[in-house]
């Protein structure tokens, strides 16, 4: 058997666990890691700015691929830094393994230099952590963290190394275990074939059906098999903010999202149904309002890998735990067999009322011919990438005008942190799903507030060419702050305006990179396009929008999925 | 309402404030807690009181189950049960309380466990009920100190929880 010190173990491991990418900072506890690592060129390492950046690098990688992300740092603030990161990965349920340097054994708890117990801290916000303790343990315990990430509901591991489990001359046998077993962690593999027969049954009695798909269909990998059901059964769907591209946007069943800034047809669907199936979502308050006033005629059936996600926050008339693909590939298959088909007059009139709603709002805003508006940028890009763009955002009103505007055909296009909603996410996330798909289409829909946050960032785009295109919908306010306060402050807009914002055209140009400004509306399709045709240039495209505009639908606080205003005056 | 959850847990460092940590993340509540290795070097067996409605305790139960670490849970209070917990309290006893306190400890079945001349040192098991039971018994006035173990329990018959 080979022998190799423990930072060898390490980078040897992640070779053997099929690790190409990763991105990390180097420092004091880690530079054992770090020689390692230098000593070989299988893992290929992306070095950030700024630790939170390198996690959220990590997570545009694995919302893009589906394949966990991973981030290495030094003890420490290096540690600390990732918090935000893992956080944002944690409840978004994002597969991701964080290697952070410690101090030497010896030292811990003396309050050495950049100590941190990062166990404590990162408990709370990781599906679980690991702690190195001996250096023979490293290819165990990175085996264990992989595995832990990527299976049943995914999150992020964090595992602590010492900085004497690295030690580059005392060397180990090193063998890579090729199972691992775990007595206290057995995701589920199927579904309770009973629960499924009976959501079959209930789904096809239905007379008002809908089908609310989450995120945990993306994260599933079963986009297809929700397609087909779907479609077989000729039901409207709507999915949440996290779901987004799990069905295809342009078709005909599809209401778009739900929620607070859902569609108008989203919402009064799920209000007026009899029958929810929900796939991989978890009731979030963002898409139920007021839970005791919550579609108050619906049965729901519930399938999460997750049992806790079940009857959380709304209680499910039947759960099913279990991986939504094999859940669904169950349902289809007694769809197909059943005698029973769903009532078709029944289902002709629901559709009829749909379309009415549809009609009824249809996601209109008002335009203006000098003010360059914000959706209007948006749908303009998606005409412009043709749908097939990976998409990044902010938070904030850039986020919801994104969501609600691109028209997104594909699964893992859609990339936000919808979850922990983290501002900063988006350019660093566009940079991890630049790097490992080079030929597609990255932008990075984001605010003048948002991007501020991790724009150090652009630095490492030009050490590794990574030419995204970051357009800046930029209204010199936090817009979505802002709104809340038009709503409910009587306008007084505390500490929203961003005032003296940088020249972000010298800024991307002190970096490398080209900046365009958009200021006027006859401006905007001509620069657009001019940008996307620089494929391998950075282009920050910083574009001067309406400053007073609002997103709508939103839903009134503390009301039903139906109570909701339309616009600026329109209250539902 | 009150609840008594026994969970075998994997006997490692950190798992019991992963435990303590979920409690105070998700804003449920402890009322008592104890845990100790079991027979089997490589479990600890980990006793928590708390009280919720049947939506919360329920979720208290899943929660606990997503933890890496915890191999196995039940809700004692479920079925059938017996629970224990001890108590050491020192009472001031002098001149005629010394024998009013000896009298109360015998019908309370403790045990005095050390005495000078000015105090006593009680040790009682039994139900909380009974220990609180006890406390109001001697009257708070004359107790000096109190130290509980937190509820332990296990299911009553032929129910047991192991891998």
């Amino acid at each position: 058997m080979e022998l190799l010190s423990g930072a060898d173990m390490l980078i040897r491991s992640l070779q053997d666990e099929g690790i190409e990418n990763i991105y990390g900072y180097p420092g004091g506890a880690a530079l054992h890691i770090y020689d390692a690592l230098f000593r070989q060129d299988k893992v290929k390492h992306i070095l950030v700015r700024h630790e939170q950046a390198a996690v959220h690098m990590a997570d545009g990688y694995a919302r893009a691929t589906g394949k966990p992300g991973t981030v290495l740092v030094t003890s420490g603030p290096g540690a600390t830094n990732t918090i935000t990161g893992i956080a944002t990965a944690f409840m978004d349920s994002i597969p991701m393994v964080v290697l952070c340097g410690q101090v030497a054994s010896s030292l811990i708890g003396e309050d050495a230099f950049q100590e941190t117990d990062m166990i404590g801290v990162s408990r709370p916000v990781v599906k679980h952590n690991l702690s190195v303790r001996h250096p023979q343990d490293i290819p165990e315990t990175i085996r264990k963290a992989y595995h832990i990430a990527s299976t049943g509901r995914p999150g992020p591991v964090v595992v602590d190394i010492p900085k004497d489990m690295t030690t580059p001359n005392e060397r180990y046998e090193y063998s890579y275990p090729k199972k691992v077993k775990l007595r206290s962690y057995n995701p589920a593999v199927r579904g309770h074939s009973g629960q499924i027969k009976k959501a079959v049954d209930m789904l096809l009695a239905a007379k008002r059906p809908v089908i609310y798909a989450g995120g945990g269909v993306i994260l599933g990998k079963a986009t297809e098999q929700l397609t087909e059901l779907t479609r077989l059964l000729g039901y409207p769907i709507t999915n949440t903010l996290m779901g987004i591209g799990c069905y295809p946007c342009s078709d005909k069943q599809h209401l778009g999202w739900l929620g607070m800034h859902g569609t108008y047809e989203a919402n009064m669907t799920m209000h007026h149904s009899d029958l929810i199936l929900a796939v991989g979502a978890r009731f979030d308050d963002r898409v139920t309002n007021a839970t005791e006033k919550f579609c108050p005629g619906a049965r729901i059936v519930h399938i999460d890998i997750d049992p806790a996600s079940i009857s959380k926050t709304i209680d499910a008339d039947v759960p099913i735990v279990g991986p939504v693909d094999s859940v669904l590939n169950e349902m289809l298959s007694l769809v197909k067999g059943a005698k029973e088909k769903p009532d078709a007059d029944a289902l002709a009139a629901w559709w009829k009322q749909i379309d009415e709603w549809r009609a009824f709002h249809g996601m209109r805003y008002e335009t203006s011919d000098d003010v360059i508006k914000p959706q209007e940028v948006v749908e303009m890009l998606s005409r412009l990438t043709n749908g097939e763009a990976f998409v990044t955002s902010d938070v904030g009103q850039h986020q919801m005008f994104a969501a609600q505007y691109y028209k997104f055909d594909k699964p893992n296009r859609w990339i936000n942190s919808g979850g922990l909603g983290t501002m900063g996410f988006g350019l660093p996330a566009a940079m991890g799903v630049k790097h490992t798909h080079p030929d597609d289409e990255v932008l990075c829909i984001t605010g003048e507030g948002s991007i501020q946050m991790n724009i150090q960032e652009l630095s490492t785009c030009k050490q590794y060419d990574l030419p995204v295109k970051i357009i800046n919908l930029n209204n010199q306010a936090l817009g979505m702050v802002k709104q809340w306060q038009d709503m409910n402050y009587e306008s007084r807009h505390s500490q929203s305006y961003m005032e003296s914002l940088p020249d972000f055209m010298k800024l991307v140009e002190a970096y490398g990179h080209v900046g365009i400004r958009i200021e006027r509306k006859e401006d905007l399709e001509p620069k657009l396009k001019e940008a996307l045709a620089m494929k391998d240039k950075l282009v920050f495209v910083d574009i001067l929008i309406d400053r007073y505009e609002h997103v709508y639908p939103m839903q009134v606080a503390r009301g039903s999925m139906k109570d909701m205003w339309l616009s600026k005056t329109e209250r539902v | 309402m009150r609840r008594i959850i026994s969970v075998l847990l994997e006997n490692e460092p950190g798992a019991l404030s992963r435990v303590v940590g979920l409690f105070s993340q998700r804003n449920y509540n402890i009322e008592t807690l104890t845990v100790a290795p079991t027979e089997d070097e490589t479990l600890s067996r980990l006793t928590v009181t708390t009280t919720g409605s049947d939506k919360v305790i329920e979720q208290i139960t899943k929660q606990l189950n997503k933890l890496i670490e915890v191999v196995k849970l039940v809700d004692l209070t479920e079925g059938s049960h017996i629970e224990r917990e001890l108590m050491l309290v020192k009472l001031k006893a002098t001149g005629s309380q010394r024998a009013e306190i000896k009298r109360t400890v015998d019908i309370f079945r403790g045990q005095i466990v050390d005495v000078t001349s000015s105090v006593y040192t009680v040790q009682l098991a039994g139900s909380s009920d009974k220990l609180d039971g006890f406390v109001q018994a001697v009257g708070t006035s004359g107790v000096l100190e109190v130290v509980r173990t937190g509820v332990s329990g296990i299911a009553r018959g032929e129910k047991v929880l192991s891998l």
